[in-house]
């Protein structure tokens, strides 16, 4: 298993809302700052790359964030049109417009034809050269396992054609365990945890794609040590908390509602702890798990993004 | 604590509030969600993803069965294992399952209706919808064997979005239940739910299906299309067109009732018994994402009933006096912890001191922890204060270490949404901190009052602890 970041292809994914684009570009930034052509780029696009970069929009032609860095979001219309013109060479460009449209509706009705073209833009752009990385900001759970599954799947449906023709090296480049991997993107919490095991199952018995690693996000350190409870639990005696608040010339309610903070955190990180077992248990046991730090600070934007970067560079080197 | 003595009571709504004159920001909450949860049929659960809609949703449901009365079913979309154990279901299948009055009253609740739950099978739903749309039996056997058929309805995400409003329809439709409470895929896009139907109809009326279905040879000599023709011929295969066209002339078959349905369903969304329940988390992304939803409800005319803010975290958190308590005690934890080493005990397990030096740590940390989380919790202050600005009803759920696991825990969910004053509290010091601290930031929070306010609600637990009933009587009944 290659490095992190000496994969070509990585498909960062996860269940909704545990910081799929906060990795993913971390991971891009990482990349670029070690001097390897990034390309990251947003599966669905919302926005959320924009706004990790702060830059503006990033379109399908690519917006560039550093010398060594490309961010774009996938429009399957015009991947479509990128693929007629350069892998097709199909004339008469002039009558693309409706074809567009026309491959639209079969691609809402055909199985896998918009998520051959995300997956083939991706492979594309290893495929020639102009990248050492393309970092993806994939789907969450539900739909990345179609989209990794699509050119296999295509493959079955379809005998002929150009499209049966690329999809075998389409298939060679995702199947490949030193090119392209899937990056599991997870918190320390339940259902995070159970999607991210479930997950796990899924990429290895319905796609070709290796697992790279996991990455366990939002992850709280641990605030003390045995002998440290025992005295924190004595904090929140009332005769100590009394002591305390006269101490501190304020009340016992202000003091109380101070540790209060710091039991959560506990409850927390003892909660997290529990997941994280399960999680450590639930994929292979060579799958490396990278741990990134909770972060209070104002989490998003490119301060944030270089924070985790910084975060998953010391987890790399370790 | 047994069960029974943590009841938050199907009747706790009927029960006067202690310490109170004029109404509470709570009681017209309960008000609203009562009004709301009574006048509506269908309540429809969105929001970003990991914001807890499914529980949320069941929340709803159950609080729901329990206080109003009624049938009431939720829908979730969520093989949520848990959950489903949490409801005592086992289970959960696209057969709607009774929750068994044993969970309730586990919970210390004689629930005044019925509560169900169902979770939506994808392939199962899919199957049935086209048994009921084919015009005959072999057909309909015909499409079900089709490769593509299955390609499609498992690889088509925006099916997913049709098939939760379909199954909503269908079990409305019935009349079996007099709330429906459903929670939603994550879709792509949480409109992408909204447009299904319309979608579905407009595939079908579609021109391009038209001429994708009309035999192979006129398509040639159809000069208009040619262009079309030879670039997908190109691409996919004149074989793939060939089985693509003969899968959606048997489609075709099913096309009236489809366009019928989805035209129903579509109203549904729209009927005056609908209304949607957003819920977010007061997260930066979550939260432009539940804006963008609320926006969205409005331009389309769709009734917007609540706007629930889940795992907020205790007001006491951003409030200034207590920022200035840990302040302090982070500035004087050493000087503090020399006096205060002496009071504290010896380990019983090794016997050792703790030195003042460790004490100060602790002290330190407990200072810190305090700094961390308020931070957060004041964006989350100043976020849900834009929110309950711009939204008339807003309702806060405070965060919850650990998971819903049982039927309590949800109904416990569900008062924190009904906006009542009667918490729980589940044990352990750091969730009645919380509890005790549930009051919203929207309710006067950060002022005296916001202060006093927590005091209430601490002296209002101790109302909530009262049990209400034996729960051998409810196992019986």
């Amino acid at each position: 298993m290659p490095e992190l970041l000496a994969y070509q292809l990585l498909f960062v994914t996860g269940k909704g809302g545990v910081g799929k684009t906060t990795v993913a570009a971390a991971i891009a930034l990482l990349a670029s700052e070690q001097g390897r052509r990034t390309l990251v780029c947003e599966a669905e696009p919302k926005g959320d790359l924009a706004r990790a970069y702060e830059c503006g929009p990033t379109p399908f032609s690519g917006r560039r964030i550093s010398d060594d860095l490309v961010a774009m979001s996938m429009d399957t219309e015009a991947s479509l049109r990128e693929y007629l013109r350069v892998v097709a060479k199909v004339p008469k460009m002039g009558h693309i417009g409706p074809v567009a449209r026309a491959f639209d509706f079969v691609a809402t009705a055909a199985p896998g034809i918009r998520e051959i073209l995300t997956v083939g833009k991706l492979c594309f752009e290893i495929r020639a050269g102009r990248y050492d990385l393309v970092v993806v900001d994939a789907s969450s759970t539900g739909n990345v396992v179609g989209q990794l599954a699509a050119p296999s799947g295509i493959n079955e449906l379809i005998r002929v054609g150009v499209v049966r023709s690329q999809t075998d090296w389409i298939l060679e480049i995702l199947g490949d365990p030193a090119r392209t991997g899937a990056v599991l993107v997870t918190t320390p919490e339940e259902m995070p945890v159970t999607e991210a095991v479930d997950l796990a199952a899924r990429l290895a018995a319905e796609t070709p794609v290796h697992l790279a690693c996991v990455v366990a996000n939002r992850v709280l350190p641990e605030l003390f040590g045995r002998s440290e409870e025992l005295v924190f639990n004595e904090l929140t005696r009332a005769a100590t908390l009394d002591f305390v608040a006269r101490n501190l010339q304020t009340s016992r309610e202000l003091v109380e509602d101070v540790l209060a903070a710091a039991r959560l955190a506990v409850t927390v990180r003892r909660d997290g702890v529990a997941h994280l077992e399960r999680l450590r248990a639930g994929i292979a046991s060579d799958v490396p798990l990278l741990y990134l730090p909770y972060l209070f600070a104002r989490a998003h934007g490119l301060r944030a993004i270089r924070q985790v970067a910084h975060a998953l560079s010391e987890e790399l080197v370790t | 604590m047994s069960r029974s003595e943590r009841d938050i009571g199907s009747d706790a709504r009927s029960r006067p509030i202690p310490g109170r004159a004029g109404p509470s920001p709570e009681l017209e909450q309960t008000r609203h969600l009562e009004q709301l949860l009574s006048a509506k049929e269908v309540v429809v659960v969105c929001g970003p993803g990991g914001v807890g809609k499914t529980t949320i949703a069941a929340s709803l449901a159950a609080t729901a069965a329990a206080r109003l009365g009624g049938r009431v079913l939720v829908l979730t979309v969520d093989p949520a294992r848990r959950l489903a154990d949490a409801l005592g279901v086992g289970g959960l299948g696209n057969v709607a399952r009774r929750v068994p009055d044993d969970a309730f009253a586990a919970a210390g609740v004689r629930p005044r209706g019925e509560l169900y739950a169902a979770m939506l099978d994808m392939s199962e739903s899919w199957d049935a919808l086209v048994r009921r749309h084919a015009p005959d039996a072999a057909t309909a056997q015909e499409i079900l064997a089709n490769p593509l058929y299955r390609n499609i309805t498992r690889r088509f995400a925006q099916g997913h979005d049709y098939i939760a409003m379909e199954r909503l329809f269908e079990l409305h439709e019935d009349g079996e239940y007099d709330l429906l409470v459903v929670d939603t895929p994550p879709s792509l896009n949480a409109l992408d739910l909204l447009d299904a139907p319309g979608r579905m109809a407009e595939f079908f009326s579609s021109r391009l299906l038209r001429w994708l279905i009309v035999p192979y040879r006129s398509r040639l000599v159809n000069f208009a299309s040619r262009p079309f023709y030879q670039v997908a011929d190109r691409i996919l295969g004149s074989q793939f067109l060939e089985d693509l066209a003969g899968f959606f002339i048997l489609f075709q078959t099913m096309r009236d009732g489809f366009v019928a349905r989805a035209e129903a369903v579509n109203r549904l969304i729209r009927d005056v018994r609908t209304t949607f329940v957003v819920v977010t988390t007061l997260e930066a992304t979550p939260a432009v994402d539940a804006e963008q939803l609320i926006e969205s409800l409005r331009e389309r005319h769709l009734h917007l009933g609540l706007l629930v803010c889940n795992k907020v975290l205790p007001a006491s958190f951003s409030d200034p006096p207590v920022g200035r308590t840990a302040e302090l005690l982070g500035e004087r934890a050493f000087e503090l912890a020399s006096v205060l080493v002496d009071r504290l005990p010896s380990d019983p397990e090794t016997a050792g001191r703790p030195s003042g030096e460790m004490v100060g740590r602790v002290l330190a940390e407990v200072a810190r922890s305090f700094a961390n989380f308020r931070l957060v919790a004041t964006r989350e202050a100043e976020l849900l204060h834009e929110f309950s600005a711009s939204h008339e009803v807003t309702a806060t759920v405070p965060y919850h270490p650990g998971h819903v696991t049982d039927l309590h825990g949800l109904l416990d969910v569900g008062a924190k949404v009904w906006g009542d004053e009667v918490a729980v509290a589940s044990g352990g010091a750091a969730s009645r901190a919380v509890s005790r601290s549930r009051s919203s930031h929207g309710s006067g929070r950060g002022s005296k009052s916001g202060t006093s306010m927590v005091r209430d609600t601490a002296a209002s637990v101790e109302v909530g602890k009262t049990p209400l009933k034996e729960p051998g009587s409810d196992a019986g009944s």
